[in-house]
């Protein structure tokens, strides 16, 4: 055992080893452009802004004005009001649809990994036939039988997150549920209920919302791409996507019709990445860290 | 390593018979009744009732199931009702188009990320490798059809170098072939390169670490035989398993980007046939391609083992 | 006296941590004749195995080294990479502990042979290949040239060391540094693995460096020992004169700490209580003084230096050396 002297020492020496873990410039910039830009979705309709489907054949691809901020699109409506709604659109799936991953799929990965067994066996392998099929051709096999709407698209989206939820939620329940915390609510007599809700749940939500935050930024993704072939959220609405798509036929005269929602897009995705990865770098179990 | 063969056959087998079932019953639990579609609005219900029964749609789930399973073990996927090809022919004559988009790609994709890897990891930490982590991480944010948007604008739209759109096969014109394929699949190989260099890359500097990196250095080896030899050969196993899992994504890029460029592939049928609700094409494309892609990972596995000699001598 | 193959001076090496500077080797001065075995003895964390990779340049990138390591008339500090590179294998090879992870997993055990043979004695295949079956021959594999064509993971850990001791001597080296060769093995392979490697120390007249943290190890086999504490030389000595009368505390602790046969069964081993001190936060005074026995306000105060009293080769740092009466039973 330690003499005296020696735990005197680890007391000095314990000190300086908290340092506090730094975010980062980024982190704070992403963090505050994914706030205006949600601010600006959930506001559009009370905002002074356009109607996003009013059509004005006589201001086609009109330029940068006073009235239309960012000009019009090839139908003559105000670029700008499309722009906040396309968000509207774009977020509204990219966050309900994650949601839908997380529920579902965090719940059976907890399961899976607590009870382990034929359960898990029954989970791992039905959700291997989900990941059989390319997520893409997944969604736009389904989306054309199911027919084209926003809740149709999130629920599709949301189906094709349960396998990689899954899988985290089991990876982090299958790490913690040997560990000396559930074995000891176990030996107390804890019900299983009891051990899932109050001992897992806390440990594995936080990996979990971290991976949500990835999940927000590739369903926003393949909800870009659904509704840039014009096969995602049905016309006149708008979303980045399909604005990216009908700017694609006026590459040549305004490229800023195809180019502006693509920067929203783009840093929009990017934004939602830099903010999971740190939280997953914060979060990540094999590191200790919160 | 046959017996090794032997068994990843058997567990891929319950795996496909899954994947028909799920895409039988997409097709067939869905809303969208295929007489419905074939004869259009005007169609009384006698008629619709008339051709339900014709082709076997009022029979139970599970016999039409078994039916359709037995007509496609036969090879016998159905025939499109709007331009009379069978699925097999719809699907074979789009499928080089693919399949020559996806191997150029990956191709471009591998040779501008292992490069990259390799120098990363070579000087881990520094100002180059600092700039290339912080560059692969933005461009994961950059889904393909942006980046076709972009390639289009710049290349055919501003310098006029390269053709936006269209195909000629590679037998008629080889070089006006290629020409048409450089856009997409750069697009493609943009996507690409940046999950292969980061996961070479950090594969890549763990191995650096290892003790045998250390002997080998000790053995007075020359820098690019321990980089390329020693360090690459073991750190490749993780680039293939990465490939394997990418090549859903590049299916899913490939459908985009045939869309975008007009190229007849595999994806261009598929888009095609939503677009005219053509349902049978649908279907067959659909099971296809994720049979397609079970076996691909299946074959990714098996090269997984003739890489690793531990894996293949059932040690591990 | 021809001068020694080996002689370090004053070298340190530090490591940056998330915890501060570690100080893993604190000024060490050692030299070794040719043809002669030296053993460092300490327990783990003592720097040991830092000091051998700071003699084969081998440390990791953040690692700060200084002082002089002087090799056969050259300072390998100072060397440029491309001639340190030539040394290597021909010079000074190595040894390292855990002969599960040394060898590569996805070259055959040919290959690992072969490509150093070609590189430093620029042997053509054939050549290469009948060399690498004679070295597996030497260091007793049997059927080597099947085992030429095997993977490491084919092979037992012994046997992997015997591999890797091939591989060492390929090039005849001068200096073969062995970094606790037996620790990761089978006790039953240990004897074999050192005598091995005894029987061809002497056969090519090579020096070597044992490094192990059992005293018994080197008993027989080193003809002189360091021992280390902290990350410094605490005694340095003849192996016979050490054993002999050990002055230090700490080699005494050492050697107390080694099972013996004869003692009674049930009897608890004079385990060194406590741990060696935090390498990130030195203290002022001697660094194994909050577990000796015999430490004073004084070794709390100063470090005592590496000092020599009656016989010029038996060199301790301590105020207050064990004496001659007190002896190991003490």
């Amino acid at each position: 055992m330690a003499t005296l002297e020696l735990s005197m020492q680890d007391e000095v020496a314990a000190a300086p080893v908290r340092h506090k873990r730094k975010l980062g410039l980024l982190f704070w910039i992403a963090s505050l452009w994914l706030a205006i830009v949600l601010a600006l979705a959930i506001l559009a309709p009370v905002l002074p802004l356009q109607n996003p489907v009013d059509m004005d054949m006589l201001e086609r691809r009109a330029a940068f004005s006073s009235e239309h901020w960012l000009g019009t699109d090839g139908l003559g409506r105000d670029e700008f009001a499309r722009l906040i709604f396309g968000a509207r659109v774009s977020l509204t799936v990219g966050l309900i649809a994650p949601l839908i991953g997380l529920g579902v799929g965090g719940a059976l990965g907890l399961l899976a990994g607590y009870f382990r067994g034929r359960f898990e066996t029954l989970v791992v392998g039905s959700m291997d036939v989900l990941l059989a099929f390319p997520p893409l051709i997944f969604a736009l096999a389904v989306t054309a039988y199911l027919g084209q709407s926003i809740p149709n698209l999130t629920v599709i989206l949301g189906v094709l997150g349960i396998p990689a939820f899954m899988r985290v939620a089991r990876a982090a329940t299958l790490s913690l549920a040997r560990r000396e915390f559930v074995i000891a609510a176990e030996a107390l007599g804890a019900s299983h209920a009891r051990i899932l809700l109050r001992e897992l749940l806390p440990n594995v939500i936080l990996p979990l919302l971290a991976f949500f935050l990835l999940g927000v930024a590739v369903t926003i993704v393949v909800e870009g791409a659904l509704s840039f072939l014009g096969l995602g959220v049905p016309p006149p609405m708008a979303s980045w996507g399909s604005m990216i798509g009908e700017g694609r036929d006026s590459l040549d005269v305004a490229p800023r019709l195809a180019f502006l929602p693509a920067a929203g897009l783009f840093l929009t995705v990017l934004a939602f990445n830099l903010v999971g990865d740190t939280m997953r770098a914060l979060t990540d179990p094999r590191q200790g860290a919160l | 390593m046959l017996n090794f063969v032997a068994r990843r056959l058997l567990a891929i087998l319950p795996v496909l018979l899954a994947v028909s079932l799920l895409t039988f019953l997409i097709a067939s639990l869905l809303p969208g009744d295929l007489a419905m579609v074939i004869l259009g609005d005007q169609a009384t219900p006698e008629n619709v009732a008339a051709l339900r029964h014709d082709m076997g749609l009022d029979q139970p789930l599970w016999w039409r199931y078994l039916s359709w399973l037995g007509h496609v073990l036969q090879g016998d996927l159905g025939r499109s009702f709007r331009t009379g090809q069978t699925v097999l022919q719809a699907v074979g004559e789009r499928i080089p188009v693919s399949l020559e988009l996806m191997l150029m790609a990956e191709f471009i994709g591998l040779l501008i990320g292992v490069p990259l890897a390799i120098a990363c990891a070579a000087r881990a930490g520094g100002a180059f490798d600092r700039f290339m982590t912080g560059s692969a991480f933005a461009m994961l944010s950059m889904p393909s059809f942006l980046l076709a948007i972009l390639l289009i604008y710049l290349f055919a739209v501003e310098l006029h170098w390269l053709p936006a759109t269209g195909y000629v096969p590679f037998t008629e014109e080889p070089l006006a072939n290629l020409r048409f394929f450089v856009l997409p699949a750069l697009t493609l190989a943009l996507a690409e390169w940046p999950g292969i260099m980061r996961v070479l890359r950090s594969d890549m500097i763990a191995t650096l670490q290892e003790d045998y990196i250390a002997l080998a250095k000790a053995k007075g080896l020359k820098p690019s035989r321990i980089l390329f030899v020693h360090a690459l050969k073991p750190s490749s196993l993780t680039l293939v398993t990465v490939t394997g899992i990418n090549i859903g994504r590049l299916l899913g890029g490939t459908l985009i980007v045939e869309s975008i460029f007009a190229l007849p592939g595999i994806g261009r049928l598929l888009v095609g046939a939503i677009y005219t609700r053509d349902l049978v094409i649908l279907q067959g494309v659909v099971l296809l391609v994720a049979c397609g892609f079970v076996i691909v990972n299946f074959i990714v596995d098996m090269l997984y083992a003739v890489l690793d000699p531990r894996i293949r001598h059932g040690h591990a | 006296m021809t001068p020694p193959l080996l002689t370090i001076t004053d070298v340190a090496v530090e490591l940056p941590t998330p915890r501060g500077i570690l100080r893993a080797v604190d000024d060490v001065d050692l030299s070794l004749q040719a043809g002669r075995t030296l053993g460092i003895v300490g327990e783990s964390g003592c720097g040991k195995t830092m000091l051998s990779r700071a003699i084969l340049q081998l440390l990791p990138k953040k690692a700060k080294l200084s002082g002089r390591v002087m090799f056969d008339g050259q300072d390998l500090v100072q060397l440029a990479p491309e001639s340190l590179r030539r040394l290597r294998a021909r010079d000074l090879a190595v040894v390292f502990q855990d002969p599960m992870t040394s060898l590569n997993p996805v070259l055959t055990i040919g290959t690992q042979l072969m490509e150093t043979l070609q590189e430093h004695l620029e042997l053509d295949t054939p050549a290469a290949r009948k060399r690498s079956i004679e070295l597996l021959a030497a260091v007793g594999i049997p059927a080597p040239e099947q085992r030429l064509a095997q993977y490491p993971h084919q092979c037992s850990g012994g046997m992997r060391q015997r591999i890797a001791i091939a591989i060492a001597l390929s090039c005849e080296p001068k200096l073969l540094i062995a970094d606790e060769p037996t620790t990761a093995l089978d006790v039953t392979i240990q004897a074999q693995i050192l005598d091995l490697l005894a029987r061809e120390q002497r056969r090519r007249h090579m020096a070597m460096i044992i490094i192990t943290h059992d005293l018994g190890v080197v008993a027989g086999r080193a003809d002189e020992v360091a021992v280390m504490y902290a990350g410094r030389v605490v005694e340095r000595a003849p192996t016979p004169m050490l054993f002999k009368r050990m002055h230090m505390p700490y080699t005494e602790a050492l050697l107390a700490a080694i099972p013996k046969l004869e003692t009674a069964p049930h009897t608890p081993l004079p385990a060194i209580s406590g741990r060696p001190p935090d390498p990130t936060r030195p203290l002022k005074g001697c660094s194994f003084a909050p577990r000796c026995r015999y430490a004073t306000s004084r070794c709390r105060e100063a470090k005592p230096e590496l000092t020599s009293a009656e016989m010029a080769d038996h060199l301790y740092a301590c105020f207050h050396p064990i004496k001659m009466a007190e002896g190991i039973g003490a």
